[in-house]
């Protein structure tokens, strides 16, 4: 068994990337997820935000396929998960892991190619080289494209990892954490890489803990707080002084920020 | 200049290596071969053995006088193939089985082949079994190797995956099951059984005859042929089960698939050879230092050295003790455990402990 292009990918009933209806997860005896309902448009970034042990990462594992959900559907592009092989979906999803492992000393450009493995053998494959340069261009990683994933620092590999999953060039692109090791520049860039993939018709998924970064790039923000949807709209709406406040048990302000008028959280310090 | 750019500029590189690579091995393999076929208790000269093969491949030449042709024929010759295909099959087993395992340090010892076609071996001696004639000892070694691996596969599944550390706990369970099975059969065992027994643990390639050959050849042959198919998926697996899964990657088909190419490469090489050890772990892990770690030249690479390397060491069990025979897998354990324990230390080293 190898990658071959097999069976046909099932045919896309509709133009939604994902759609979770009334989902619930159960880990270790524990609902860590209930009655969420959620969507991931094209065209879109959305936001994942919440306190810790929220249910975020949860969330996008069962987006990503790695957990099965206890209860309520979860439809890619209007198809239950289990209808799609892992070939077909791979060309459809792309995932960013919250950790980067790789068992050997593999070169930075070959893991990014990598990221084309569910092409090999169609005719998109003559993209591979395009794809590789594009993704390792966004994500400013050319420069150590000769050196071993190994040998890089935890921000260069994340870095990496995100080349990898943009050179897969899905239709849905779930990121876990993609800031949580990068520098403030490189938090920057992976906002605007998010836009830009979102323009370019692709639904973008986020868990991010930085709430500015998350109002000044998204479309849509989820807040969620114990495995429920607290709260889920444009940033505007979403982030609100009192609910913040209450979801994460720290009394915060919101203001504008000056220069783009996203709603900036600035915790109440005393 | 662009990053792919670059990366073309010295790809070549990569390749010119690997086919360096392909050719010192090839040269080494082939010494091997000449040097191991003149030398031993009957000495023959490297004309005569270029004369006596030439013969036989009906290109002029002569046979060799006397005892010679036949021990070239019957003795070194079956030998020098078994060898070669023992030490092939190790070889690119314990890079399939690294591969799997994501961990440099897994061995086809690792999850139990070894260990139970062994158990099969020394049962079918202890018993006296003798419904296959000659055959009856490697075919019990191979029946049990297999059914070992797919116990110990069975055994470390928990829900539809896998984890690692679970198969490789499994593993030293096994291991350590069919080590008191192996200890029971000893202590029942009379004196003439013990010494075979205990050869046959130790690992020797000295009963090699035509018959053996023929009987591994058609399994290592499509163990060695399937095993370059997963390179690909190997490389993806590298990244982690769920990063392969996203990429397309059946992981759990994948696992079958790799754990039968396994069974199948190190149970023909054990039931011919007894257990042979580390030269699954050193090969590939060499191989990978010097070529890197992308599975489509590795795969190729360690069946090569592999087989390099087991025809030196067994030219080296059969002539350093003249006219004993040293034990190939002692000599092969002497060698590769200290190379293990280098190995064990700097792994550690770089994952900050065992954590």
């Amino acid at each position: 068994m190898r990658l071959r292009p097999g069976h046909r990918p099932p045919a896309p009933v509709s133009d939604l990337p994902a759609a979770a209806t009334d989902l619930r997860v159960r880990l270790g005896g524990k609902d860590v997820l209930r009655d969420v309902d959620l969507e991931a448009r094209a065209g879109e970034v959305l936001s994942l935000v919440g306190p810790n042990g929220a249910g975020k990462s949860t969330l996008l594992s069962v987006l990503a396929g790695d957990l099965d959900a206890a209860g309520g559907d979860i439809e890619l592009w209007g198809l239950p998960v289990s209808a799609w092989s892992p070939r077909a979906v791979a060309r459809r999803r792309a995932v960013l892991p919250q950790a980067h492992h790789v068992s050997f000393p593999f070169g930075v450009g070959d893991i990014v190619e990598m990221g084309r493995a569910p092409w090999a053998g169609t005719p998109a494959s003559a993209q591979d080289e395009s794809m590789v340069r594009m993704a390792m261009a966004l994500t400013e990683t050319e420069t150590f494209a000769e050196r071993s994933f190994t040998s890089l620092s935890g921000g260069e590999q994340a870095r990496v990892m995100l080349a990898r999953v943009i050179a897969q060039d899905a239709g849905l692109i779930l990121l876990d954490e993609p800031t949580a090791a990068l520098d403030l520049r490189h938090q920057e860039m992976v906002g605007r890489v998010c836009r830009e993939l979102a323009e370019q018709g692709r639904a973008v998924v986020l868990v991010v803990h930085d709430l500015d970064l998350a109002a000044a790039y998204s479309d849509r923000c989820a807040l969620l707080a114990d495995g429920r949807l607290a709260a889920c709209g444009e940033p505007v709406e979403v982030f609100d002084a009192e609910r913040l406040s209450e979801v994460y048990q720290q009394p915060v302000t919101v203001e504008a920020d000056p220069g783009t008028g996203a709603p900036r959280v600035v915790p109440i310090r005393r | 200049m662009t990053a792919l750019a670059a990366r073309r500029a010295t790809s070549p590189s990569r390749a010119t290596r690997v086919t360096g690579l392909i050719a010192v091995l090839t040269a080494i393999l082939g010494l091997g071969l000449l040097v191991s076929g003149s030398s031993g208790a009957f000495e023959l000269h490297l004309d005569d053995l270029a004369g006596s093969i030439a013969h036989r491949l009906g290109l002029g030449g002569t046979p060799i006088e006397g005892a010679g042709e036949s021990v070239l024929w019957n003795i070194r010759f079956p030998r020098l193939v078994l060898t070669a295909v023992v030490g092939a099959c190790l070889g690119c087993a314990g890079t399939l089985m690294q591969g799997m395992f994501g961990n440099p340090l897994a061995e086809p010892g690792v999850i139990g082949v070894s260990a139970g076609a062994a158990v099969g071996a020394v049962g079918a001696i202890a018993a006296g079994f003798t419904f296959a004639g000659n055959w009856t000892i490697p075919l019990c070694a191979f029946a049990s190797g297999l059914t070992t691996v797919t116990v110990v596969y069975l055994l470390s599944r928990s829900g539809r995956r896998t984890e690692v550390v679970t198969l490789v706990l499994t593993g030293v369970a096994v291991n350590g099951l069919a080590g008191a099975l192996i200890g029971l059969f000893i202590f029942f065992a009379d004196n003439a059984e013990i010494t075979e027994i205990t050869f046959w643990q130790m690992g020797s390639l000295a009963q090699a005859t035509w018959q053996k050959v023929a009987a591994v050849a058609p399994l290592a042959v499509i163990g060695l042929l399937l095993a370059p198919r997963y390179a690909r998926l190997l490389d993806l697996l590298a990244l982690g089960e769920r990063p392969a899964r996203h990429l397309g990657v059946d992981v759990e088909r994948l696992r079958i698939a790799l754990i039968v190419v396994v069974a199948l490469l190190t149970a023909a090489a054990v039931a011919v050879s007894g257990v042979i050890g580390f030269i699954g772990l050193v090969v590939p892990h060499l191989l990978r230092m010097s070529a890197g770690p992308g599975h489509r030249s590795l795969i190729p690479l360690s069946a090569l050295g592999g087989a390099a390397v087991l025809v030196w060491a067994d030219l080296a069990a059969r002539t350093v003790a003249a006219p004993a025979e040293v034990p190939l897998g002692v000599l092969t354990a002497l060698v590769g455990s200290p190379f293990f324990f280098w190995l064990l230390r700097r792994t550690r080293r770089s994952q900050g402990g065992w954590a």
